[in-house]
């Protein structure tokens, strides 16, 4: 059958690089425009549309624009952290829709290796909820720390069954000649390995690394042109999530709101994915989302992930194949991009080939970006095959 | 864990938080609520968060809450315990646990404010365990 979409993903790239001592952000983020348009077989003349968030240097995505001598009639630089990326391609999708662009080319990059680790971030002193958070020194890892503490009370959930979650990323990275940590781990790796939040531990985290990737996403009339390695955008739904005033339910996260739309759109559900990319910041970041997209039950995600389910070959549902956040790549501490591309290549046929879904159709990416334990945007997209 | 606590950052204040901190300095937590819809809010607002009413009090926490959720920060020279308290008010906030051993910290345990002095001088509310 041939399902309907809006816009194609036409190139995708990964920059190869994991601590880029000697390339600036600006390069970066150039190089991976290159090599998705590339990949796509278009050049930068093609592209009038360009969609960045606040890794790209300068004001928006005025810099770039220039650095890169693109001519744009649209731009649109959403910042909702590493969720940005995939509410991109949706936005993408609805601007060349309407007529607004033909070729939208979104880029992330960075270098976070040159900054501190585990630093409290600071989005400036008019943020209005800074002078109460930033005196008690919530880490990153604290603000997830504390919806897994409480997903463990509410629902029993076990720090060996979030070990699974990491140890499946480490089945997959073991096959990728670029991941930061390609060491196939156990649960009791996991396990021993320093607390570093409870109850996360060093290796509930994901990796800390340089670089970037792209994405151009194009018309179905420009795709058609360039072949049958286009990717369909099926669905797309976005959200934000926060403290609610103080009223607060720490046990779910965005992906509650942002799944169901992109699977409506896509008319869809979770048990037609034969694969999902679900960024992982840390591994409650996951066992949560695939609660909240409705892959298992709410409170049954422990579960769900435990005994190889997210291993490609082993389990029912193959997740971020390329080795994710928690082993792979964590390019500027955003990691919707490089799920979107990792789907991109499970869709082709071009995933490694131990990782490789066989007669892979049809999948889910998922972004979050923010913090599950205060504000967050979240936003998923279903993509397909060129023939789904 | 008396011995060894970190330092607290100083809060950002905006002219919209100061009373907050006056609050703070004077042994009060204070909380806002809406004279509209009659919903307390935090952190607090101008605007309430739940029908946008401007009209919101400042009126003073009673300090007594139980704990929603927590985590040890533990890869710190002085390890401390980072919370959400549900108070009594019906509201959370985010604060740190004091004057307890973070071993013994649990979700549902009753705390009671109390204050820390951050860098810059300012008046932090946290909260303790409260003992039988
Ligand atoms: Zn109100």
């Amino acid at each position: 059958m041939s399902r309907p979409s809006k816009a194609y993903i036409a190139g995708a790239y990964e920059h190869p690089t994991r601590h880029a001592v000697d390339i600036s952000v600006a390069q970066l983020h150039a190089d991976v425009a290159k090599g998705a348009l590339a990949d796509a077989g278009l050049t930068k003349d093609d592209v009038d549309g360009y969609f960045c968030a606040g890794d790209a240097p300068g004001l928006g995505g005025l810099s770039m624009a220039e650095y890169m001598g693109l001519k744009l009639r649209y731009t649109d630089t959403t910042e909702t952290g590493g969720s940005s990326y995939v509410i991109h391609l949706g936005h993408a999708a609805e601007a060349i829709a309407a007529g607004k662009c033909s070729v939208a080319l979104i880029t992330l990059a960075g270098r976070p290796k040159m900054a501190s680790a585990g630093a409290t971030r600071n989005y400036g002193d008019d943020t209005p909820d800074g002078g109460f958070e930033v005196p008690f020194s919530p880490t990153i890892v604290n603000n997830y720390a504390m919806a897994a503490m409480r997903h463990c009370h509410e629902f029993g959930t076990t720090s060996e069954q979030l070990a699974w979650v990491k140890v499946a990323a480490s089945q997959h990275a073991q096959h990728n000649k670029h991941a930061v940590r390609q060491e196939v781990v156990t649960v009791e790796d996991v396990l021993h390995s320093p607390m570093i939040a409870d109850p996360l531990h060093r290796l509930d985290c994901c990796v800390i690394s340089d670089g970037g990737g792209a994405l151009v996403v194009v018309s179905p009339e420009i795709a058609k042109s360039l072949g049958d390695r286009g990717v369909k955008l099926l669905g797309q739904g976005e959200a934000v999530k926060h403290l609610n005033g103080g009223k607060i339910d720490l046990t779910y996260t965005g992906a509650v709101f942002s799944g169901p739309k992109a699977f409506e759109e896509a008319n869809l559900t979770p048990a037609d994915m034969d694969c999902a990319m679900i960024y992982d910041s840390f591994t409650i970041t996951v066992l949560m989302t695939l609660e909240d997209l409705g892959f298992c039950e709410k409170g049954q995600g422990g579960r769900f992930v435990a005994d190889g389910n997210l291993i490609s070959g082993v389990g029912k549902l193959p997740f971020n194949t390329d080795g994710g956040g928690l082993c792979n790549n964590h390019p500027t501490n955003r990691g919707g991009m490089t799920k979107v591309i990792e789907a991109v290549r499970q869709l082709r046929g071009e995933a490694h080939p131990k990782v490789q879904v066989p007669d892979c159709t049809l999948a889910l990416a998922h972004g979050t970006g923010g913090q599950i334990g205060t504000r967050m945007g979240s936003a998923t997209v279903i993509l397909g095959r060129n023939d789904a | 864990m008396s011995q060894s606590e970190r330092s607290y950052p100083q809060p950002p204040v905006t002219v919209e938080t100061q009373p907050f901190w006056d609050g703070a300095a004077a042994g009060k937590l204070l909380l806002k609520r809406c004279r509209d819809c009659g919903e307390t809010h935090y952190y607090p607002r101008a605007l309430c968060p739940f029908c946008f009413s401007g009209e919101t009090e400042w009126y003073e926490a009673s300090g007594q809450g139980r704990i929603y959720t927590y985590s040890v920060m533990r890869r710190v020279p002085a390890p401390y315990v980072i919370a959400f308290v549900t108070l009594a008010e019906g509201v959370s906030m985010m604060t740190n646990i004091v004057d307890c051993d973070p071993d013994t910290v649990a979700i549902g345990q009753d705390v009671q404010l109390t204050f820390r002095e951050t860098e810059g001088g300012y008046a932090l509310p946290v909260f303790a365990p409260v003992t039988a």
